[in-house]
């Protein structure tokens, strides 16, 4: 690890004002992603802004009717919580179908939507890669890309958004909430939060370099049978290969969100106008002009094959 | 160069999933950059096992490090150093944590369990005594951070709080062998002892039922 100087953040505004005063500063939250990262140099802040004691780890109401989490809620607590157990189902199931009981202790709900690629070679500093490294190529084309995206790819990158939160969260239809150093607040819808890679892979997503994610908020519950499947090379403790997180209600309409898949949650809400035709119908859509590589075409069908199990376990 | 292009390779194929658990080393860690800031010492208090502890630390020590090199309680142990394995589970807070994944100075005012905390040769805690008369172990390089982490499952199923196998979100999860297994995923075992650490905590959860 490269020596760095820490402080730790006493309001979210000057958190943020924080981040802009000293170049090559981070906000650490639990610090199970950016930590790992740090140990291997992918990621070397000089200075380092503990956003733990800033509170921020309270689930309340909305005047809405919809839920405000903190940013620093935990993985574990909000998938424990009792109103998202029973009005946000898709939620708690895809935050306990993620990493460990100990990583969900630490892991928060800011830091989940900001953790890095699982991208091998976004992982190897020998091998050329244009996240990592602006305009040093991309090793994963054309090289081992099995885990890899197949739709919303660009020819810089070909790496997915590993979380399992986002794809409840995108299917949910919430908001992210910040502040910048100017103390603005500003309200990012989930469907903008996360960027396709395009000629620029290195920026994840919207979210401008010191702003702080003070809450996620999710809207009104919308009812409905909620499912969270995630398809990986173990039964646990391991990222999604494919995933769907859904949202079906008993007339045959729904929500539908695909992990595993791209650089971002993937939804395509026309094609869920298409779900009382099932899984063939929705995934001609959703997945139309997908570009897999040799290794990974099989995500396609998938994807496909995981929503027809969602939709026939959710009709019982 | 042919050693360096096997490491990179090994590289490329391990990281990424939790399978590469104890074998991650990265060719950065060979060839590290000239530091723009100078290492910088930080003093830290918590309470370990129910003694106040300061040290004072360069900022970049882990909470396992800080246990091991600085504690001498080496009974929390460093496998892979990537939060991939589990062997350095502590209990946080009353929550179990992979040390390895944390700094120390992130931890001021912090109450720390380590395995020396739960138990003690002549004192064991029950989750002990359950692992070595169920051989919970072979090697025992994972076992502190099994029983750390055992500890809190337990205590995880007691406070009603479900798991990627329960059935219900809602309904109280009960301590099956397939909820403890679920729950123990994030701790790796080379010798593959799973079937007799999952014994010992039934016992351990049905004495307490
Ligand atoms: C072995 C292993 C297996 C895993 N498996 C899975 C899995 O199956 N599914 C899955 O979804 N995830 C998985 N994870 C990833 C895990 O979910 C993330 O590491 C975790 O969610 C990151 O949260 P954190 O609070 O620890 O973030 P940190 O590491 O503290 O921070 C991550 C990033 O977010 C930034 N940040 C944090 N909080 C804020 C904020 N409030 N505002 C602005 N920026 C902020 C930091 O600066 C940093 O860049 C796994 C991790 C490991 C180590
Ligand atoms: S796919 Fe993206 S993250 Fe992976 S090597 Fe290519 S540029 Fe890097």
């Amino acid at each position: 690890m490269r020596p760095f100087s820490y402080e730790r953040a006493t309001t979210p505004a000057a958190a943020a004002l924080a981040a802009r005063a000293r170049p090559g500063a981070k906000f650490i939250a639990g610090g199970t992603n950016l930590l790992d990262l740090m140990k291997l140099q992918i990621e070397t802040p000089a200075h380092l802004i503990d956003v733990g004691p800033l509170g921020l780890d309270r689930i309340e109401e909305t005047p809405e009717g919809g839920l405000r989490i903190g940013a620093l809620v935990s993985n574990s607590d909000l998938a424990g919580d009792a109103r998202v157990r029973r009005d946000y189902g898709v939620l708690s199931r895809a935050l306990l179908a993620g990493a460990s009981g100990q990583l969900r202790n630490k892991a928060t709900t800011g830091g989940n939507l900001l953790q890095r690629t699982r991208c091998p070679y976004f992982y190897d500093t020998a091998q050329a890669c244009n996240k990592r490294e602006p305009g040093s190529g991309c090793a994963a084309i054309g090289g081992f890309s099995r885990q890899l995206a197949v739709i919303g790819v660009s020819d810089h990158c070909i790496a997915t958004h590993p979380s399992d939160m986002a794809v409840a969260m995108r299917v949910l239809d919430a908001q992210v909430e910040t502040v910048n150093a100017a103390g603005e607040t500003r309200a990012i819808p989930m469907a903008e939060f996360h960027r396709l890679p395009e000629d620029r892979p290195h920026i994840d997503t919207v979210l401008p370099p010191g702003d702080l994610i003070t809450a996620v908020t999710l809207p009104r519950p919308i009812g409905g049978t909620h499912v969270y499947r995630k398809v990986r090379d173990r039964a646990s403790y391991a990222f999604a290969v494919v995933s769907v997180a859904a949202v079906l209600q008993r007339d045959g309409t729904g929500r539908v969100a695909f992990g595993g898949l791209a650089h971002k949650p993937w939804r395509v809400e026309a094609a869920e106008a298409a779900l009382p035709q099932g899984a063939k119908a929705v995934a001609a859509i959703a997945l139309a002009g997908a570009r897999p590589t040799h290794e990974n075409a099989f995500k396609v069908t998938l994807a496909e094959r995981t929503l027809a199990a969602v939709i026939s376990d959710a009709r019982g | 160069m042919a050693g360096e292009l096997e490491l990179s390779r090994r590289g490329v194929l391990m990281v990424g999933g939790a399978s590469a658990a104890l074998a991650t080393v990265s060719p950065a860690e060979a060839q590290t950059p000239p530091p723009d800031t100078a290492p910088t010492q930080m003093a830290v208090s918590f309470e370990i096992n129910g003694a106040d502890r300061t040290l004072e630390l360069d900022t970049r020590t882990t909470l396992l490090d800080a246990l091991r090199e600085h504690l001498n309680l080496t009974g929390t142990k460093k496998g892979c150093d990537h939060g991939q394995c589990g062997a350095c589970t502590v209990i946080v807070d009353g929550q179990r944590i992979n040390s390895c994944l944390s700094l120390a100075v992130m931890h001021e005012g912090a109450k720390v369990t380590t395995i020396e905390g739960l138990g003690t040769p002549d004192d064991l805690h029950p989750m002990q005594a359950a692992f070595i008369k169920h051989d919970g172990y072979q090697c025992g390089y994972c076992t502190p951070g099994q029983i750390c982490s055992a500890v809190a499952v337990l205590d995880e199923i007691r406070q009603g709080l479900p798991s990627h196998v329960s059935a219900s979100l809602t309904d109280r999860p009960r301590a099956t062998n397939e909820e403890m297994r679920e729950r123990m995923s994030g701790n790796i075992c080379r010798c593959g002892a799973y079937s007799n650490i999952a014994e010992a905590m039934a016992e351990v959860a049905g004495a307490r039922a």
